[in-house]
């Protein structure tokens, strides 16, 4: 059981140093190097990780293949990892996903393409870290260290508005990490030095430090996950990211936000998470139907699927606040769910992009008669996106929905007006693009998918399947873990 | 046997499956012959089931586990009773015609393998809706037969009045299907499983238990949870005001009208509504609705079906119409009267869509009926076929029709509901109407003048054996399963306990004891007896004559007619202003509010405001802390020593 003791070591750095070998091929002559390495550092990774779902106790809610080692003794700072059932899943998505993203860059990326390789595969180490870490320091640091590859993936390889786009999410996100990590020294100063985040899951707070404590975490979880109103850099950071960024932004920086309320403000605040429900509940179930009726009239097809991802997450945040099985359940396969989603749309957009150079909808229609596969393909995603039955789309909205209704009939009745609202923009926007009369000549030029394409799009749309014809696995990983989160957040801590 | 449950499903989805992916490579005899093969097979195991379940055997079982979410396992799995029996004899019947007729009718079609793939596909996904023996596969082959229902309207893509349709049927759908997850949603919350059989178990406990939706209101708990299923119903069987998709969703191929939008996919409301009747019989004031809302169907729609120029078209409001009927008699508590006309609708409406169908490609995609006339000659396959379709329709014994409309119409003269009344006064005039607009549409079609120009006159003839087979095929039951089943599903307990009806609304009870003692023949003679003694017999032959009258005797007329009553023609031909209130209100409203929300909500308040806004602020306060460093030594210097002041001055303080 050597490697098992190591695992989580193993699944965050071999991806770091293996980005870091691959930046060493170092100029695009040598290209194909970096990106056979690249895979298979991916695909290694990926490997590492399947030990994590397969030799995972799902009866336990402990903390599991933890390792603990002295980090910075003077500051009682430990290097800490364990995962149990809500971050192994979001593991197992992460590598995957990045496996798809490095197939997407393929034949895309020409430009630097080691250095785009590396970043990748560096940011995945360090994302793999946030969902690992037991240690509020060495979370703080993956934390602000995986925002550097995703800073540079915009800056470098985004497009002509990037700058722009990159410092707007650099200072969002900024202005809410420095919130966080004087709440991490609060907790470091109120708990006798100590960093343990399950330590601070036990440790008694008033509620007015409580609340004030749960803000300032909610500074830096609400930007990215990105709740209204500090949504506004999503889009703008999406239409400027190449796909490979949109897709992990979409697919996995998202997911940090909610994972940190799951990990952090539920568990240690639970009196302020219950004072604030109102405020929580209120903004999710803004953003589910204002950004829903924003992404209906947006014109550029990745702003659409950006506010969509945006509606999307108030569902998983929607769940959490609500305080029961089936809603918090239900956030959590959302999370996933949402990741092979959205990260599919934004590849089929990519697909696209790369032959005609354009994401306006206005300037497609009828590319079903030159691309029938990859037609069908996004019939699929579009389908789930708008939650239908059999795609892992429905899983999530039916859970939050079904635990909604038990809380508050009109939570469920306005959350459930994204099964109206985004059926709306989904398939609107696929009569616009997919549908009809060839529009113009660029579409009327277009070659259907090519074998990688299809690889990418169908791995994706195997999970999307599979989490929606048999979501119990699943389920049953997280069962436990999320009733223990459960008890958690109902036992008050008040001194 | 449950191997053979399991098969009929799976024997269409695997064709489907190898249609939509390899049917490219496999051609189209071969896509053709597996979907074909596959659902006569189906169809043939259906029937064995329903023999089967006829001798007594029942299931109910899971088939495997799909979730569990809070200690609550959701299954998918079969409930196999003689509802579910019947359905399943129905729509695999309807659809293996419809696979034979496709053949010939999608000949020319480029699309040819993916209409094979759609349409055992929706097979598949239809048998899975009413095998279902719990809320949510139900759900989830609600959606699956939406899905499908939406490609095949969408099917030729490059129509722009298709993909226009297609995204309607969806949306509006999702209405009804809001509503139906939000019912579903309190099921779960107050019976704590989404099983059928435990949830009806437990019904009676809860009837009149108060649930409060919104703060300080209380409502009756059976009504809240059944009028949110009925929604769901309302959308699927397309019930006014959620009936607006069913007529455009004539932009698909008329195959898929007579399967998906008039046998089957549109009747997945009705048999849901009788599915639930243990729930539905608690709450008189959804009764109450059901009836109101299946009448004005019933009777406003058939109004709209008379001004319909487009063949298809006026079967389609026939179609809301009659399922307007079948909606009356679920209010009625006259569940068993409902699914009995459901399955002999079933049988002529695709027939009348059938024949229609042959019409159209005889005359190569013509649909407007003024440009017909006189096929009669051309075509006498199809001309006695959509005969027997009309009479069916219409009601006139012995033809299916006559038994299971005035079955519905007896069953609501004995309701005691408060809407019974509405209801009567609706399903008798309705008689008429849909007598005169069936009427026309045959004249029109098939008898007078010719009225299309010459080329096509001469090239019209007869449809070839595939397309006409089926309409012989589907002829048969619209003559026979009417005497043959009024027996037992009218008067005898032929559903058992998959129908549930409370004593005091047991009409068909009632209406039992009116014949009592009357068996076999003699109580089909007195039913006929009685039924051509009536007002609807009448009115229904007052229709087939007025139509001779206005369209075949004086054709000058109804032009006439028209013009005279001008306004309520106008008001026909807007269908009562649905749409353009719809896409006012709705579609234009939610952009509207969409694009105002990211003009000014985003784009002007948030990051004008807030984000920008902090930004400038950031670009003044450094703009005024550039002053400060002048560059001159002296300037600091003096800063510095301020700054020390100011420090000792603390300091020492403290």
């Amino acid at each position: 059981m050597q490697l098992l003791d190591y695992i989580l070591s193993l699944v965050i750095w071999t991806p770091v140093v293996g980005g870091l070998l691959v930046l060493s091929t170092g100029r695009d002559e040598r290209a194909p190097v970096a990106r056979w390495l690249g895979l298979g550092v991916a695909v290694l990774t990926f490997a590492l990780c399947l030990p994590l779902y397969f030799a995972f106790d799902a009866g336990s809610y402990l903390m599991q293949f933890q390792e603990r080692v002295s980090w910075i003794p003077a500051f009682h700072a430990y290097y800490h990892l364990g995962i149990d059932g809500i971050s192994m899943p979001l593991i197992l998505l992460t590598s995957f996903l990045t496996i798809v993203v490095l197939i997407s860059a393929w034949q895309v990326i020409t430009d630097r393409v080691a250095q785009y390789i590396a970043a990748f595969l560096i940011m995945e180490g360090l994302v793999i870290g946030v969902f690992s870490a037991l240690d509020a320091l060495l979370f703080y640091v993956f934390w602000e260290a995986m925002l550097i590859p995703m800073f540079l993936i915009i800056g470098i390889w985004g497009g002509p508005n990037r700058i722009y786009a990159s410092i707007k999410f650099f200072l969002y996100t900024l202005l809410g990490s420095l919130l966080m990590l004087v709440a991490i020294l609060y907790l470091y100063f109120a708990s006798d030095h100590s960093f343990s985040l399950l330590g601070y899951h036990d440790l008694a707070l008033g509620l007015q430090p409580q609340i004030l404590l749960f803000l300032a975490f909610f500074a830096a979880f609400a930007v990215k996950v990105p709740m209204w109103p500090v949504h506004t850099w999503l889009p703008d950071a999406h239409v400027e990211a190449p796909t490979g960024g949109s897709v992990i932004l979409a697919a996995i920086m998202l997911k940090l936000g909610a994972y940190g309320f799951l990990r952090i403000n539920l568990p240690t605040f639970p009196d302020a998470s219950h004072a604030l429900d109102w405020f929580m509940i209120s903004l999710s179930l803004i953003a589910i139907v204002y950004i829903a009726l924003v992404a209906l009239v947006q014109e550029d097809m990745k702003k659409l699927v950006a506010y969509s991802s945006i509606s999307h997450m108030g569902f998983v945040t929607l769940g959490f606040f609500i305080f029961n099985v089936h809603g918090m359940e239900g956030g959590l396969v959302q999370m996933i769910s949402h990741g092979f989603i959205s990260g599919a749309l934004f590849l089929c957009i990519g697909v696209m992009y790369d032959r005609v150079h354009s994401r306006r909808i206005s300037d497609y229609g009828g590319v079903a008669n030159t691309m029938p596969v990859f037609a069908a393909f996004m019939m699929l995603f579009v389908m789930a996106n708008s939650g239908l039955p059999g795609t892992s789309g429905f899983v999530g909205e039916l859970l939050v929905i079904l635990g909604a209704a038990q809380t508050n009939f009109l939570f469920a009745l306005l959350a459930g007006s994204t099964l109206v609202l985004g059926a709306a923009y989904n398939l609107w926007l696929y009569k616009r693009v997919i549908y009809g009369k060839v529009a113009n000549d660029n579409v009327a030029g277009l070659k259907d998918v090519n074998g990688r394409e299809m690889l990418m799009l169908g791995m994706v749309a195997l999970f999307v399947l599979a989490l929606g014809l048999w979501p119990l696995p699943l389920l049953e990983s997280i069962q436990v873990s999320v009733d223990h989160l459960l008890v958690q957040v109902s036992q008050s801590k008040l001194p | 046997m449950q191997t053979v449950y399991l098969l009929v499903p799976l024997v269409c989805l695997v064709p489907a499956i190898i249609a939509g992916l390899f049917g490219w490579k496999i051609g189209r005899v071969a896509t053709h012959l597996l979907a074909i093969s596959g659902v006569a097979l189906a169809c043939g195991l259906s029937v064995w089931v329903f023999l089967d379940v006829l001798a007594g055997n029942e299931f109910n079982g899971t088939v495997y586990a799909w979730g569990v979410t809070g200690g609550i396992p959701l299954e998918m799995g079969f409930l196999i009773d003689r509802l579910t029996a019947t359905m399943m004899v129905v729509v695999t019947f309807v659809s293996l015609m419809v696979h034979i007729y496709t053949v010939g009718y999608m000949r020319e079609d480029p699309g040819y393998q993916r209409f094979f793939s759609y349409i055992a596909l929706f097979t598949f996904a239809m048998l899975m809706l009413v095998m279902s023996n719990n809320f949510l596969q139900l759900f989830f082959g609600w959606e699956a037969v939406g899905l499908v229902s939406y490609l095949l309207i969408g099917f030729w893509f490059q129509k722009e009045s298709a993909i226009a349709a297609n995204l309607k049927a969806f949306l509006v759908n999702r209405v009804g299907d809001l509503g139906f997850l939000l019912g579903i949603a309190l099921v779960l919350m107050h019976f704590g499983s989404l099983d059928y059989a435990a949830v009806f178990a437990s019904a009676p406990h809860l009837a009149g238990q108060n649930v409060e939706l919104f703060a300080g209101h209380g409502w009756d708990l059976m009504t809240v949870i059944t009028i949110l299923l009925f929604i769901g119903a309302m959308g699927k069987s397309a019930q006014v005001p959620l009936h607006v998709w069913l007529p455009d969703s004539m932009e698909g191929p008329t195959p898929i009208s007579a399967l998906i939008h008039a046998a089957t996919m549109v009747t997945a409301g009705i048999y849901m509504v009788a599915r639930m009747s243990p729930l539905f019989e608690l709450s008189e004031v959804t009764l109450n609705v059901v009836m109101v809302i299946g009448s004005l169907t019933a009777f406003f729609m058939a109004l709209v079906g008379l001004v319909q120029t487009d063949i298809k078209r006026v079967v389609a409001y026939s179609t809301l119409s009659q399922l307007g009927y079948m909606t009356v008699a679920l209010g009625a508590s006259a569940y068993s009267a409902a699914i009995f006309h459901l399955a002999t609708h079933a049988f002529f409406k695709a027939l009348l869509f059938l024949a229609a169908g042959s019409v159209i490609i005889a005359l190569h995609h013509q649909q407007d009926m003024r440009k017909m006339g006189g096929l009669r000659r051309a075509m006498p396959w199809t001309w006695l076929t959509a005969w027997i379709g009309t009479l069916a329709l219409v009601g006139i014994p012995p033809f299916a029709g006559f038994f299971s409309k005035d079955a519905i119409i007896e069953a609501v003269q004995l309701s005691q509901l408060g809407a019974s009344g509405i209801a009567l006064v609706a399903v008798t005039a309705g008689v008429f109407v849909t007598s005169l607009y069936s009427f026309r549409l045959l004249f029109l079609v098939f008898h007078g003048r010719t009225r299309m120009d010459e080329k096509t006159r001469d090239h019209a003839q007869e449809s070839p054996w595939v397309v006409t087979l089926p309409l012989v095929l589907l002829a048969i039951p619209s003559v026979i399963v009417g005497f043959l089943y009024l027996e037992p599903m009218v008067f005898g307990n032929f559903f058992g306990e998959a129908i549930q009806v409370a004593p005091a609304h047991d009409v068909l009870g009632r209406l039992a004891e009116e014949y009592h003692g009357k068996r076999g023949s003699d109580l089909l003679l007195a039913f006929l007896w009685h039924g051509v003694q009536g007002l609807p017999f009448l009115f229904a032959v007052a229709g087939l004559i007025v139509a001779w009258f206005l369209y075949l005797e004086k054709p000058d007329l109804p032009g006439v007619i028209h013009k005279r009553l001008g306004f309520f023609s106008r008001i026909l031909e807007h269908k009562y202003g649905f749409d353009e209130f719809n896409r006012f209100v709705f579609a234009g409203g939610a952009r509207r509010l969409g694009g105002l929300l990211w003009k000014i909500g985003d784009v002007r308040i948030i990051d004008g405001g807030l984000v920008n806004g902090s930004a400038r602020l950031v670009g003044w306060v450094s703009a005024a802390v550039r002053q400060v460093q002048s560059g001159f030594v002296y300037h600091y210097a003096f800063a510095m020593i301020i700054g020390l002041f100011v420090l000792l001055t603390l300091f020492l303080k403290l």
